[in-house]
């Protein structure tokens, strides 16, 4: 088997691949119909993804560097690995395979995010076992110890086994598509949030998601919600590079609208568009929605608040009432009608004490409103609880300002 | 695979055998369990009486044995019946479960060791 992905692949890449299937399927509690077949086709994707994302690193040089990537292309998919061996046509070969199943993909998906699973686990195994990456990899991205991640994956690999969590696709695949989702977004949100400091060394989640999603979306084709997350990501990865100057958080307000990707904006309403077509709203859509309005808007100016705040209301009613969408739509309605009406909505909200943005939406508001010590007092609290050092350097510099 | 369903709740108050309304409180547990048999799931089931009897033997490393009455945990919900059933994984075992007539309170499904 090593022999047949070498020579398609570059060694290194068939190597990892395959050593990685075997400990899968030593470890694995559904023995297959067909255990070659299977190993095969784990290794297989395994490489696959490699090669995807070496091409996708790939397009992102191409478009850096026109003339260094001509060179590599030459060579093959991956510049990186050398790899003497594959070529596009060879790769959509692969894909199209006779022997590779979807099926056996969507099963996998859905077995990583099986809610016997612990939220960490499912997060460890999907980037694992569907991502592809490698214990360390998961485990920098997420500033953990190896070790703790390699452990967090064997409990959970002998959970599935001793438990008997079936390797199937049930009938009802809703919440289950749910929690699916969820884990995807949380990947998301890990990435998305971390930016900043000394991210440079840790492998971006926000592209893994986006990839995971990509995955899911073919998976599961025509699932509105599946869509809405795709397009959800696709706008926070559009204004991603304006997020930060240095190492300073830039708030939406403030970034470059220029420099915002527009292309990736136009695939994004495209999917959003196609998503609400099919009338089966959801939270992924209405989040999508909400990020469309901030992603067209011209200027922070021209944004249309009034729907952003009703689109927030209704994500409010779908989410049961969580109280970090009370705060968004607190906000949102400040936009549209002021700071009094946005600080009446904070009022009502409960279980955000210890939630620092909860403190500097509070204190921004306040501020508006022309309370200048209330809005030190809040910027303090928010100050405390703030754990992050993009957002302790920001309200650090809002408390500044307020010092005459 | 066999799995059992361990079942904690609150006690029910509820009428004795004989007197009127017992037959309406178990028929959905006569319901369930005639769904196992004819499912073909069926291995054993049982109910325990009221936790207010129980008796607990506390045993320490190297101490002797203490007999106290009551149970052993004071929680609100009491392990207070079990289900054993044939399922072919741990999603049927859960479907399965899922449908004990209980109005409140937890079902545990664990895996019984393979004999």
């Amino acid at each position: 088997m090593l022999a047949l992905l070498t020579h398609r692949f570059g060694l290194d890449v068939a190597d990892d691949a395959v050593q990685d299937a075997l400990v899968e399927a030593l470890n694995w509690a559904v023995v297959p119909d067909n255990p070659a077949a299977w190993l095969y086709t784990v290794a297989r994707n395994r490489a696959v993804d490699r090669v995807r994302r070496d091409a996708a690193a790939a397009r992102r040089l191409a478009r850096a560097a026109p003339d260094l990537v001509l060179a590599a292309e030459r060579t093959g998919l991956g510049g990186e690995h050398g790899s003497p061996g594959g070529n596009d046509e060879e790769v959509l070969d692969m894909v199209d395979d006779a022997h590779y199943s979807g099926d056996e993909h969507l099963r996998l998906l859905l077995l990583c995010c099986h809610p016997a699973l612990s939220r960490d686990a499912q997060v460890a195994l999907t980037l694992r076992l569907v991502g592809g990456l490698t214990t360390a990899e998961i485990a920098a991205a997420f500033l953990l110890p190896e070790q703790t991640l390699a452990q967090r994956i064997v409990r959970a690999k002998r959970k599935i086994r001793d438990a008997g969590i079936p390797l199937s696709i049930p009938e009802d695949l809703t919440s289950r598509v749910d929690a699916l989702l969820t884990v995807v977004y949380l990947i998301f949100n890990e990435g998305y949030l971390s930016r900043g400091s000394g991210a440079g060394a840790r492998l971006d989640l926000v592209e893994e998601a986006i990839r995971l999603t990509i995955t899911a979306r073919e998976l599961l084709p025509g699932n509105p919600e599946v869509e809405g997350l795709l397009a959800l990501e696709l706008y926070a990865r559009a204004r991603h590079d304006t997020r930060f100057r240095g190492d300073e958080l830039v708030l939406l307000e403030h970034q470059d609208r220029t420099r915002w990707d527009g292309e990736l904006i136009e695939q994004a309403n495209g999917l959003l568009r196609s998503a609400l077509a099919r009338l089966q709203p959801g939270p992924f859509q209405t989040q999508a929605v909400i990020a469309r309005h901030h992603a067209t808007a011209r200027t922070a100016a021209d944004t249309d608040w009034p729907a952003i705040a009703s689109a927030y209301a209704v994500l409010l009613a779908m989410t049961g009432g969580s109280p970090v969408v009370a705060l968004n739509r607190a906000v949102a309605v400040s936009m549209a009608d002021g700071p009094d009406a946005g600080l009446r909505l904070l009022a009502e909200i409960t279980g955000l004490e210890n939630y620092h943005l909860y403190w500097a939406t509070h204190a921004e508001l306040l501020l508006r409103a022309g309370d200048e010590d209330a809005a030190a007092h809040a910027f303090a609290r928010a100050r405390e609880l703030a754990k992050n050092a993009a957002e302790q350097q920001h309200l650090d510099r809002r408390i500044a300002q307020l010092r005459p | 695979m066999q799995y059992m369903i361990l079942i904690h709740s609150e006690p029910m108050d509820g009428p004795n055998p004989g007197e009127p309304g017992f037959d309406e409180m178990m028929a959905p547990w006569m319901a369930y369990n005639q769904k196992l048999i004819d499912g073909g799931h069926y291995v054993a089931a049982d109910q325990l009486q009221g936790v207010e009897i129980a008796t607990t033997i506390r045993r320490a490393y190297g101490a002797g044995d203490t007999i106290v009455d009551g149970p052993f945990a004071e929680t609100k919900e009491h392990f207070g019946g079990f289900y054993i059933v044939e399922a072919k994984d741990l999603d049927e075992a859960l479907a399965l479960a899922a449908e004990v007539p209980i109005p409140a309170g937890s079902l545990e499904v664990r895996p019984v060791m393979p004999s």
